[in-house]
Order: C-alpha cells, then structure tokens, then sequence
C-alpha cells in the first residue's frame, strides 16, 4: 500500500541528482589528482570540489534514500497511509533548500572545510546553516517513524512489528542520536564562530563532538543497506528469511554499539585519552557481531532460495541462484565489498594497527569500498526494486540494469583496491596534487593511474543509473502489484516485548554514550585555553 | 508482558543485555585505564589512580622537566575579526597624518622608491603586526625601531586603516611578467615547503600574510635570507623561518623576482 508515492519518489529523485552532480566532482578528483591530470594550479579549487562532494554523499544523498525508503517502509510494511504526510514534505523541503543554502558557499570558494568542517578552519555561515536544516529535515522523517510505528501499535495492540519497520525505527533512532553530536558542534562551537560572535575555537573538542556523530553515521547509511538484506533480497530471490529474531538482534546490536565508538577516528588525537581510546576499540570489535550475524542470517536465507530453486550439493546451490535477477546480482556484489571493506575495517579500529595507515589513502578506500560499494549498490538495488511500485511502469532492459551493476562493482573495486595500497605504502589523504615526477612517489603513479580510471568507470556506471531511471518513466504502464517484503521461514505469531520494541536499546545506547562520550567531552568543555584562533576560509584582511 | 515490565530484572532480555553490557564495559575499563598503563614500559605511575587519570588524558605537568626557553622574543601580536575590520573615516585620516613620517621610504602615496615594502592596498592586519612587532621589539631594524617605539596601539590601528585605505598603484619595478615558478605554485612537498602562493598571494591570501605582488625583489631576498639565518623570528610558530632554512637560494631568486614582476592590482581585495 503505497499512498504517497509523489513523496518517496521526490526523495529518491533529489537524492539521485544531487548523487549524480557528486559523482561527477568525484571522477574530476580521481583525475586531476593522478599523474593522468596536471597540476592544479589553484589546490583551492580541489578542496572546495571535495567539500561539495563530500557533503552531498554524506548528509544530503544517502538521508534522502534513507527517508524515502523509510516512507516506503512505513506505508507498505506498515499497511496504512503515512500518518503526517504534510509534516513530511516539509522535511523534504528543508533539506533541498539547505543542500542549496549549503552549496552556494561552497562552490564560491567560501566553504573550503570538508565536509568533516575541520576547526579551526571556518568557512561561510550559509554552508553550516545548510547542513543543520538537512539535518532537522532528517529529524522530521525520525519523529514521523516513530509516530507512525505508535499509531500502528495502537491499533494492532500485542501484533510483531513488520520487520521492515522495526528496523527501519531502529535506523531513525540511531541516526536522530548521532546527529547529536555535530549539531552540538555547529551550534555551540562553529556558528558562534562563523558569524563573527567569537574568534577562537576549541579544536580539540569539536573533534571529539564530530566523532560521535562521524561513525554512528556509517550505519545510518548501513541501515537501508541492511534492510534491504533481510526484507527485499529474499523476497526478490524466491526465499525467505532465515530467522526473524536473528534479524531483530542484529538491529538491535547495531543501535546498542554502533554509537558509543566514534573516538576510534581519534587515535592520533593528544587530546583524548588512552583509555578511552581502548574502550571505543573495543566496542568497535562489537559491531563485528552484527554484521557476522547478517551474513549467516543472509546466506542462509540464500540458501533456501537456492534449495527450493532445485539447488544440490555444499556449494552446488549456488548455481540455481536467480543470477539475472538485479537484485541477486547487487547483493553478491555488495557482500563481495562488505567482506573486503569489513576486513579494512577491522583493521581501521584496531588501536595498533591504525597507526600505519592512519590518515592515509588508506582509509579514503576503506569508506569508498563500504559506503560507495556495498552500500550505495543496495540503494541501487533498492530504486530498482521499489520504481515499477511508484511509478506504476516496469523497467524492460533488465540488461541494461546488470551492465550497471557490473560497471559499478568492477568500477568500485579498480578505484579502491589500488587506494587501499598506495595507502599502505604511506601516501597521504585529502592532497590536491602529487609530484609523481619525484623518486620517492614514482612507484605510485601507476596504482594512482588505475584508480583514476575505476572513478571514470564509475562516473559511468552513475550516469547509466540516471539513464535507466529516467527510461523507467517512460515504460509502457504496469501493475506491479503491492509492495511486499520477505517473510520469515517461521514467521513470528508473537515476539516478546524487546525485541518489539526500542525503548531498551535506545536508554542502553544513551547510556553507553554517557559511560564512553561523557568524561572526554566534559573534561574538554572545562579545560581552559585550549581554544585556538579561528583560520577563515577565504577570508583577507 | 506490558512495556512496564521491559525494565525490570524479571524479563530476562533486559537482565541479559544490561548484564551484558555492564560487563563488557567493565572488563574494557579495567583493561584500558590499569592493565594496559602499566604495561607500557615507557610509563611510570606514581599510583593507580595517576595511571589511570593518565589513561583519561588528564592534562599532568611534567613536573621534573623545564620547559627550553624561548631563543629570542617572538611576536605577541593578536590578531581578532575586530582587531583592524571597518576603520572609521577619523582613523584613516589620522593614520594618514601620522603616515607622513613613513613616506620618506615608502613613499608619499606608499609605493616605495627605495627598495622599502609597498604599502599602498597592503592588508591592514600585516601593518598592523608588523608595527607591533617593531615596537616590541620581535622584528628589529635599524630604521623602522624607533619609528615603532613611541607609536601607541590606536596609532599602529590608525596607520594600519589608512595604508590599506590607499589603492594599489603599479609598483616603481616594473619588469616583464614572468611565468609563475615552481616553489611559488607548487612549493616543494618532500621538503615540507608550502607553496608560497597559498599564503601571499597567486593561490590564495590568508589573514596575517602580506601580498607580495610588486614588492622589491632586493626586499624580498633579504627578508627570506634573514629567515633563513633566524635574524627575523617574528613569525610565531617558524613557519617562514622553516620554509626559508629549506629553500636554495635559487629558489629564493625565482620567488623573489616573480612576485616583484607581478602587478599589484592583481591581489584580491580586502572584504
């Protein structure tokens, strides 16, 4: 039951185009950045395109799926029409008109930051202000999950909660408490400094504040992703999920300790303390759980699809998997770069480890291969699975999509994998330009040269994405029916009340943050002179 | 079960997960804040609670070691949004009185021709510092010193307002343009040289740098060779004097004769 499908579809359509737009800039920086481009004369010009990029792929793009998918979710899992759909236009609108408000800065050279902000750097007012209204868009979207989820309670007193859903609130609650954090940031320290009230800035803790936010996010993006895991993937396939609790855990896992580990992207901060550093590792081993969790659930409930498919054998099975099928093909892929971006990732929050690939090239391939690959393939999978519902046309070039998919896999693998090693062999990140002419970086030209042509395979591949969607409108008119998610092998008749319900996760995931966040945070707030004056960007005197 | 009974000890989810988490917390604190401080080597603890307030990064003085003493006086100049923005008319006029003294070398309309800095358009936080600097004595020279010595901080604001009020004129060493050199475009990354262009105009201007475009190239030399020999230590955290010390003299050279070569209408203007 999809009511409002001119909401959902404004979401995807806005996340896509401004995706696109970042793409774009993201192919550029590839260039211009390997021996294929030349020097750029103006370094400015390359942060201000990573900035734009960066802030589109990180807050406007993937909220916007987010929410949109939440939509989705909510009236079709749900089976009512969303409750407050005017309050939800509004938060559309509120992250258009901030994406744009933040933009405009950005692309006159006046918000150079990162999307990261980095203080002392300060750039226009306008940017943050941009970024704060995508933000309280997004926040919209979470108080309207959480209503709806209510008013659905109500009247079903005692009945599972869809998982679709359950998740789907799990992922607004995590994002509306990670938010926290860098809006603390922009409110309290940046903006006062940005508008001219204060010249000084305490760096260290709005590191500190950006941390909580900057990791939590990761699985913010994950959620969609994950979803689409356990309630589109099997469905798509012919199967059914595994285990209904094993998909409720694993939700809940990821919004217990997804929050309380975001200090780990401080190991090579003095401000922090070693012990805090060690906890945030460790509760970062955690989230391993989770993800191991899915992939048995998952691979599971593949299995089963296989098997009724008329699949033998240990691993004969797989071969009658649905190959052609989009969907199967993106969620291969995105587990083959979830596997390899987790291993990355182990080693990103190992507290030892770290520190020999610590603020390198490395780590811009780690969050590329997890983010662009695993994750944003399932969003392409996502608008794949959910277009003929909102549109009432069914794509026809089912070809054409696999291409995409490939292009988009093999694009992401050739950019990341040599990232990944010129990583290791110590070549720094956010650098505008290299002097591949010099002995000691001459070795990397040609790793740099590969990844350079794995962005321009991506560029590609987005643009393919575009062209298909666009050509989906325009498809001959056909019911795809109502939009349905997978089922559990036994699908629950009851579900004891926690894992039905949030209330004890989100007070275990605030408490977690006061037990690992608070010291650090409080012992910055109060230690005096440790402000710094404010470096604007742009700015002459 | 009603959503009361989720928080209680009863329901065995919420004893479990809470238990659980407890633990972990637990186990992770005692390991972080006194097993691992201890095994570093390097480390020694007076108690546990000093090894764990170092392992929560509670700032400690090193009581036993004194800080190096500073070699020589550096700048104490603070430069804030407010400190030179938006002079009044009444400033620039009387910066413009008190200038009279200045133009013997730099110039009646502040272009200099005596191989002194062209002041005419220069930003008003450089004039500023550079005053400030000369007063207190963290730059010194002979002529400039006791010009410095009896200014007061309005003065050094009112000066200051009324150079960077003066519009940029072309400077008196006119030379053919020349193309923009390596170190001032590109700096030199593998000796931890920044372009000179992201600071002092070509790339990028920042606060509390001067533009360079159409200054003395003789001025110019002499400055980065006093950087470079530590005579002029103004700079608070070393960066001229470090960049200067890594620079060939070649390098100096091709800067020095490519800034003095450009125009000065081609700086961005202050806000």
């Amino acid at each position: 039951m999809l009511v409002n499908r001119k909401l959902i579809l404004a979401h995807f359509w806005f996340a896509f185009a401004v995706f696109a737009l970042a793409l774009v800039l993201g192919a550029w920086q590839m260039f211009i950045r390997s021996p294929l481009g030349d020097w750029l004369s103006d370094p400015e010009l390359y942060y201000r395109s990573l900035t734009a990029h960066g802030t589109v792929m990180g807050y406007v793009f993937p909220t916007l799926v987010a929410m949109g998918f939440g939509y989705a979710i909510s009236e079709s899992a749900l089976g009512q029409p969303l409750v407050g759909a005017r309050w939800a236009w509004t938060g559309f609108w509120l992250i258009v008109v901030g994406a744009i408000t933040a933009m405009i800065p950005v692309a006159l050279g006046r918000a150079s930051v990162l999307y990261t902000f980095y203080p002392p750097l300060i750039g226009s007012p306008f940017y943050y202000i941009g970024v704060v209204l995508v933000v309280v868009g997004s926040w919209i979207w979470v108080a309207l999950m959480s209503v709806n989820l209510r008013v659905w309670k109500r009247a079903h007193p005692g009945e599972p909660v869809p998982l679709a859903m359950f998740a789907n609130v799990a992922g607004s609650y995590l994002w509306a408490w990670t938010a926290v954090g860098a809006a603390l940031e922009l409110l309290l320290q940046i903006l006062p400094v940005a508008l001219g009230l204060k010249s000084t800035i305490d760096a260290g803790l709005a590191r500190v504040l950006f941390s909580w936010t900057l990791h939590a996010i990761v699985y913010f993006w994950l959620m969609p992703t994950y979803i689409a895991y356990y309630t589109v993937v099997p469905r798509a396939i012919g199967g059914r999920v595994y285990s209904d609790s094993m998909a409720r855990i694993s939700f809940i896992l990821f919004l217990v300790v997804a929050m309380p580990i975001g200090i780990h992207h401080t190991f090579a901060d003095p401000q922090v303390g070693a012990g805090f550093k060690f906890v945030h590792s460790t509760f970062t081993a955690l989230v391993t759980l989770p993800t191991l969790l899915t992939v048995f659930t998952i691979c599971a409930s593949v299995e089963i699809a296989a098997r009724l498919r008329g699949g033998r054998g240990p691993f004969g099975w797989v071969t009658a998997l649905p190959w052609d099928n989009p969907v199967m093909l993106a969620f291969a892929f995105s587990f083959v770069m979830l596997g390899f971006g987790g291993a990355g990732g182990i080693i990103n929050m190992s507290y030892q480890l770290d520190a020999s690939i610590h603020n390198t090239q490395w780590i811009t391939g780690h969050f590329h291969l997890i983010f662009g690959g695993a994750i944003v393939i399932m969003y392409f999978a996502i608008a794949y699975d959910l277009w003929p519902h909102l549109t009432g046309r069914a794509f026809t070039d089912l070809k054409l999509i696999r291409t995409q998919l490939w292009l988009w896999f093999v694009g992401m693998i050739v950019t990341t994998f040599p990232w990944h090693w010129v990583g290791i062999l110590g070549m720094p990140r956010r650098m505008a330009y290299f002097d591949f002419a010099d002995p000691a970086l001459a070795p990397q030209a040609l790793s740099v040269i590969f990844s350079a042509i794995g962005g321009l395979v991506l560029l590609t591949s987005g643009i393919l994405f575009i062209v298909i969607l666009a050509r989906g409108a325009r498809a001959p008119a056909a019911d795809a029916g109502a939009y349905r998610f997978s089922r559990a092998v036994h699908q629950p008749a009851t579900v004891a009340v926690a894992l039905n319900s949030h209330a004890l996760w989100v007070a275990l995931m605030i408490g977690l943050t006061v037990t690992n966040y608070g010291y650090p945070i409080l012992a910055l707030t109060f230690d005096q002179g440790t402000s710094v004056p404010a470096v604007y960007v742009g700015a002459q005197r | 079960m009603s959503e009361r009974e989720l928080f209680s000890f009863r329901n065995p989810y919420f004893s479990i997960s809470v238990g659980m988490t407890l633990a972990i917390l637990v186990l992770t604190v005692i390991a972080g804040f006194l097993v691992l401080p201890y095994a570093q080597t390097g480390l020694k603890f007076t108690d546990a609670w000093d090894a764990i307030c170092s392992a929560a990064g509670l700032p400690r003085r090193a009581a036993l070691v004194t800080p190096p003493a500073p070699a020589g006086r550096t700048s104490d100049v603070v430069l804030t949004s407010s400190t030179v923005s938006r002079p009044s008319q009444e400033s620039i006029g009387r910066g413009a009185t008190l200038a009279q003294r200045c133009a013997i070398c730099h110039g009646p309309t502040g272009i200099s021709r005596a191989d002194s800095p062209n002041l005419a358009g220069q930003y008003a936080a450089v004039i500023y510092k550079e005053l400030l600097d000369f007063r207190s004595g963290a730059r010194t020279n002979a002529t400039m010193s006791p010009f410095a010595a009896n200014l007061s901080e309005q003065d050094v604001a009112d000066i200051a307002a009324y150079y960077a009020y003066l519009p940029r004129l072309p400077a008196y060493h006119p030379a053919p343009q020349l193309p923009k050199p390596h170190v001032v475009i590109y700096g030199a990354p593998m000796r931890g040289i920044a372009p000179c262009g992201s600071c002092h105009g070509s790339l990028d201007n920042k606060t509390g740098s001067p533009w360079l475009e159409g200054q003395s190239e003789a001025y110019l030399k002499a400055q980065l060779h006093a950087f470079a020999s530590g005579e002029r230590r103004n700079d608070i955290s070393e960066q001229m004097r470090n960049i200067a010390r890594a620079l060939t003299s070649q390098e100096i050279d091709e800067a020095a004769e490519y800034y003095a070569s450009q125009p000065a209408e081609v700086v961005k203007s202050t806000d």
